[in-house]
């Protein structure tokens, strides 16, 4: 049914650290590489190796440059777009089918991918751009929170959260239970600051991002300063006193 | 918004189609014989092409009956359920024109309200999305219906409800031109919102893209971001006025009530509606281009 649960039992999301993301893509590549296989239509990508290569993905890296109006050094955030798994989800209640679904127990919004006529009109309502068609199988995929890894008994217990989480190299991206205030993330949005994108669209999403610290500013107004008054001493000292009188 | 061709022909014929069901379901004109096999069939054919195009852009077609289970909370859904509905409600009715049968036209009240009610649905699933500014408001549900009224009074050769239905179009044309250029600004989302990093980055300055996340378009850019041809804007809100609104309303009343005559301007009207249709597709905004620097 489309209409959205009034509650869910868990929050699962993600934290999502702008200070760490390097924008090495390898989120990407892990997401896609683990939804190739497995649960639902494989991500199908289109004239993979010629002249126009284009796919479907779940994840996408953007990268934005803030410019300061002050004049220092522009800033490169690296920016990791997916599904924010929203408490109001704006993608749910528009499926004509019942094929997109946010579910009770753990708040994690899904496709069921036999239902979906493929209408696209669940990508149109979602302001994040969270959802793409595939072009070979003509059902809306989205981010699945890795739903087949993350209660998977089969895999070691290091690997049970989402593919981008296990593969991010700098621990960018952390994943858990958001409804309990003693998890690691939400402990870590409340010490960073987490924050929504976009929240006056009122889609209440669950993912946060945690903002790039300020770093610290070096003092431009001259730099070379302390290298240029050395104070020589000992046998260099004395030599240097010397000439200086000749 | 990428204007697909099949949901502009659908949503411009399924309209026309729905508006000369809604008057000849009222008995507006009372017809009899072929006059009116032909009306009846012309409003029939019009609906169930608009609804077969719309079938064209769908993923898996062949699912097209779980459509008809969401009506709680989908206006796809409830537009599915209402257009069977006025469908189904009207055939007795056309039936009993054609032949002459005499049935009593209760259902052609129903079916007449059913064809409204589908026109309505068919707007609010635009109407009610908040990620494309220009269609979130009132504006929308009100130039479906009026499109569907002046189109369907046209075919059914009422030029007084025709005129007056292409008079109000004119106005709330314009009035959707004016205050829709101005509604992507007015909701203030920008990169700076989207990202959050406007509000909360490390730096307070301006956002820009400085990489794109993929080389080539995806399904998102391809779909919701549309920039060919708008510089053509001006020239086609003209024809858009004139064809479906102006003109009419000033032919209608002069025009004697012959076939030709209707065909005309019904051509005109129809010319006019694809080419306000297309604007309303191609000018839609949708505020995940922020997230690609483009609109």
């Amino acid at each position: 049914m489309t209409s959205l649960p009034t509650h869910t039992e868990k929050r699962l999301g993600l934290a999502i650290d702008l200070d760490t993301c390097v924008g090495c893509q390898a989120c990407v590549t892990a997401c896609k590489g683990w939804n190739d296989q497995g649960y639902g239509a494989p991500l199908s990508d289109q004239d993979p190796y010629g002249a126009a290569p284009s796919g479907a993905f779940l994840n996408r890296v953007h990268s934005y440059e803030i410019t300061a109006a002050d004049q220092s050094a522009a800033v490169i955030v690296n920016f990791p777009r997916s599904c924010l798994h929203c408490e109001d989800a704006p993608c749910v209640p528009v499926c004509p089918t019942g094929a997109s679904y946010k579910r009770v127990e753990d708040g994690i919004v899904l496709v069921n991918e036999d239902s979906c006529i493929g209408c696209g009109l669940c990508a149109w309502a979602c302001p994040y751009g969270a959802r793409e068609m595939d072009a070979d199988m003509g059902v809306m995929k989205k981010c699945t929170l890795c739903v087949d890894r993350i209660y998977n008994d089969h895999l070691p217990e290091e690997d049970r959260v989402p593919a981008c989480v296990r593969t991010c190299p700098t621990g960018a991206r952390h994943f858990g239970d958001f409804a309990d205030p003693e998890s690691t993330v939400s402990k870590l949005s409340a010490a960073r600051g987490g924050y929504d994108l976009m929240p006056d669209l009122g889609t209440r999403p669950t993912n946060k991002y945690l903002p790039p610290r300020r770093k610290d500013a070096p003092d431009l107004s001259a730099p070379l300063a302390p290298l240029l008054d050395i104070q020589a001493t000992g046998f260099a000292g004395w030599l240097d006193k010397v000439l200086g009188k000749i | 918004m990428h204007p697909a061709p099949s949901v502009i022909i659908f949503t411009v014929f399924s309209g026309m189609g729905f508006g000369l069901l809604a008057f000849l379901g009222v008995g507006l004109p009372a017809t009899s014989g072929w006059a009116a096999f032909f009306l009846w069939g012309l409003g029939y054919g019009l609906a169930v092409g608009g609804l077969l195009a719309s079938t064209f852009h769908l993923g898996n077609p062949q699912r097209f009956l779980r459509a008809f289970t969401q009506w709680r909370s989908s206006w796809l859904s409830r537009e599915a359920i209402a257009s069977v509905g006025c469908l189904l409600a009207l055939a007795p009715v056309a039936l009993s024109d054609w032949l002459q049968l005499g049935w009593p036209r209760g259902l052609g009240l129903i079916g007449a309200a059913l064809a409204v009610l589908t026109i309505f649905c068919t707007s609010m699933i635009y109407a009610q999305l908040k990620t494309i500014p220009r269609w979130n408001h009132w504006t929308t549900p009100a130039l479906f219906m009026l499109f569907a009224g002046a189109g369907g009074a046209i075919l059914a050769g009422q030029n007084g409800a025709g005129a007056v239905f292409s008079a109000l179009l004119v106005a709330v044309l314009l009035t959707a031109f004016r205050i829709g250029d101005g509604a992507f600004a007015a909701r203030a989302q920008t990169l700076g919102t989207a990202t959050g990093l406007g509000i909360i980055g490390p730096v307070q300055g301006a956002v820009r893209v400085f990489e794109q996340p993929h080389t080539s378009p995806n399904y998102l850019m391809r779909e919701m971001i549309y920039l060919v041809a708008r510089k053509h804007v001006e020239k086609l809100r003209a024809l858009a006025l004139i064809g479906a609104g102006i003109g009419p309303a000033l032919l209608l009343p002069l025009t004697p009530p012959t076939m030709m005559g209707f065909a005309v301007i019904a051509l005109l009207h129809l010319i006019g509606a694809f080419a306000a249709r297309w604007l309303f597709f191609a000018q839609a905004e949708h505020v995940v281009g922020l997230y690609y620097g483009q609109r």
